[in-house]
């Protein structure tokens, strides 16, 4: 299990240090987060890290998941699509099965709920939990991961009734805030140092990666992570691939997603992809399971130029996990993709093909340049976007909800909550 | 300098910042104006302060998140510079700041013909902050301590002493200046003084300072 401790080589002392006087004052504070599942998906990733460090702080800190049919998960899979903005189509019973399934699971999680100190719900499964436990003694949060900056209406405005009970809300970012009567906190998201997609590897194990996928390890490489989605621009990339090519006749394209099976758009989007590489032996178009986490950190490292030319994005945590290995990254100028790559510095922020295409031909002309920016990147994650950092403000926010709404929160040592 | 046993040792303190989202957003100057009449005094301090907490890697060109909004969003550069030069130090508290605020974005309004816009993704989400502060349990007894002290001290802690306590002491102060005239160390103390907090990072700040204390104390008073 992770310790804290674990966390000093890539933070400092100090940073750890400061986690811990912020948590004294918590110590013995009963938290429940409560989810959806245990494996897959970001949101199970970033708890299965957070409790334990939680609890090793000295919180008295749970992760419980609410269980449900496979009717209920179609229900919140519609409902997690209408909440990015996909317009869905609300089949009958899809409310009833939803509120079924969570007061199913409130008879089990009642009294755990009941009373703890801080109740934390992640994203909409188990939202109306907080409707069957009426002798609530903490505060209750939602935590929200979805991108809610344009919502399908109809299905945000029956959610919407749930979440304004709640004493606060958590969202990633300043654009997914919504008209709420309750306190709306910020909290960007954040990559774990110590995770397969981010530990460091061996240049053997670099090495290894670009054999696997006959990439010649000689030759230049550009590199884009993503889905195949039209939002992330893959012939936006093939079209810069092949501007700069000419000044670099060695480079090698890898663009590299999950596999697109039960998503009929990404099926569409990937075919036109391998039409649009043709023939071109220098385009390797990846398609890599759910769990390639190791194979994705190789590619990372192992990139001359990495690329994330997205025309939208949430956040865009394949950015951030490329500025982590010390590479600046090019970048479409949207959404989260702003707060990592400061212009000239960890990055380029771009709005065309050719706008890419001309700061890879920089970064290739100018090695050093390209060190330098990548020596920053990866001390602006480390300073904003590691997990220790989430931490961090997941326990001001937690000080702050149990020790009053005052814009100033003096901690006094012996105090508790 | 001479130890005063009746003075308290600088307790080293540190703090953390949450971003809470008002839900205000301007897509324009008008709009801007609209929400800066009510808005809560929390996020005028926020986008004055709030950007040292921030990364930076070089001066920035303008000093306070409104500034950057018209440079970068409006594309209002006469505003921008205007609203940049605002130094916050002398205003005796938040409003009379707000006021300032509004006077400039009023005087712009009457002088340009046609209002610029954001792009809908360039709005200004006016956001405000809480600020939790933890004892390190750090003390320095004697200011030449701090040679030593400061480099150690987190960005939090610089933010805390130097940028904040201007906003908490009467006297508008940071808190290395109140302590330090408590020990008689009056002519160090306008050294501080001069220091712009204004450009550059806070991990910057920290060297300045660090720099300035290491002269005075270990070269003489005449740095």
């Amino acid at each position: 299990m992770t310790s804290i401790q674990d966390y000093v080589p890539v933070t400092g002392e100090n940073v750890i240090d400061r986690l811990r006087q912020l948590a004294r004052p918590l110590r013995g504070t009963k938290v429940v987060h409560v989810n959806s599942t245990y494996v897959g998906g970001g949101v199970a990733e970033i708890l299965s890290k957070l409790v334990p460090l939680q609890k090793d702080l000295g919180l008295d800190a749970r992760w419980e998941v609410i269980r449900g049919e496979e009717a209920f998960f179609q229900v919140t899979k519609s409902f997690h699509n209408a909440l990015q903005g996909i317009p869905v189509h609300l089949q009958d019973g899809f409310f009833k099965v939803y509120e079924e399934t969570a007061a199913r699971n409130s008879e089990e999680l009642r009294s755990i709920l009941e009373e703890a100190d801080i109740v934390v719900i992640h994203d909409p499964q188990p939202l109306p939990l907080l409707r069957s436990c009426p002798n609530r003694k903490g505060k209750w949060i939602w935590r929200c991961h979805i991108d809610l900056s344009h919502p399908y209406r109809p299905v945000w405005q029956y959610l919407r009734n749930y979440v304004m009970e709640y004493d606060a809300s958590i969202f990633s970012l300043a654009d997914f805030a919504q008209p709420l009567p309750h306190i709306q906190y910020l909290m960007p998201p954040s990559i774990d140092p110590l995770s397969a997609k981010n530990m460091d590897l061996t240049p053997e194990e670099v090495q290894a990666a670009k054999v696997q996928f006959d990439l010649d390890p000689d030759r230049l490489i550009m590199l884009q992570v993503s889905r195949f989605d039209r939002f992330k621009d893959p012939l936006g990339v093939i079209k810069s691939y092949r501007l700069v090519k000419s000044f670099a006749p060695s480079l090698q394209l890898v663009l590299a997603g999950g596999e697109a099976t039960d998503d009929p758009e990404g099926a569409a989007v990937l075919a036109e992809v391998r039409s649009e590489a043709g023939g071109d032996k220098d385009i390797h178009v990846l398609l890599l399971p759910p769990d390639a986490h190791v194979t994705i950190n190789a590619l990372q490292r192992g990139a001359d130029l990495v690329v994330q030319k997205s025309l939208k994005e949430g956040f865009g945590l394949t950015v951030t996990e490329a500025l982590w290995k010390g590479k600046p990254v090019i970048g479409g100028d949207a959404g989260g993709i702003r707060l990592q790559i400061v212009n000239h510095h960890t990055g380029f922020l771009v709005k065309t093909p050719e706008g890419a295409a001309l700061r890879a031909r920089y970064l290739l002309r100018h090695p050093d340049k390209a060190l330098e920016m990548g020596r920053i990147a990866k001390e602006l994650v480390r300073q904003n976007f590691l997990l220790t950092r989430n931490l961090q403000e997941y326990l001001s926010i937690l000080v702050a909800l149990i020790y009053g709404d005052q814009e100033r929160i003096e901690l006094q040592l012996k105090s508790a909550p | 300098m001479s130890t005063n046993a009746n003075v308290e040792p600088f307790s080293v303190k540190d703090c953390a910042l949450v971003t809470i989202a008002t839900g205000k957003k301007a897509q324009n100057l008008k709009e801007m104006r609209e929400h800066l009449l009510s808005i809560h005094l929390g996020s005028v301090y926020h986008h004055f302060w709030g950007g040292l907490l921030r990364p930076r890697f070089d001066e920035p060109e303008y000093n306070n998140d409104f500034a950057e909004w018209a440079h970068y969003a409006l594309q209002d550069n006469i505003l921008a510079e205007r609203l940049s030069v605002i130094n916050p130090d002398p205003f005796v508290n938040l409003e009379s700041l707000r006021q300032e605020l509004l006077d400039i974005i009023e005087q712009r309004l009457d002088e340009i013909e046609a209002l610029p816009w954001a792009k809908p993704d360039q709005q200004f989400h006016f956001l405000r902050s809480q600020m939790v502060v933890f004892d390190t349990q750090g003390k320095i007894e004697e200011p030449e301590e701090l040679v030593e002290a400061l480099p150690k001290m987190s960005v939090g802690s610089i933010f805390y002493h130097f940028i904040d306590a201007r906003r908490r002491s009467p006297e508008m102060m940071d808190d290395f200046r109140s302590w330090l005239r408590s020990r008689g160390a009056d002519d160090l103390c306008s050294q501080v003084a001069a220091v712009d907090p204004y450009f550059g990072s806070l991990v910057d700040l920290r060297a300045q300072l660090t720099d300035l204390f290491a002269k005075y104390y270990f070269r003489g008073v005449t740095v």
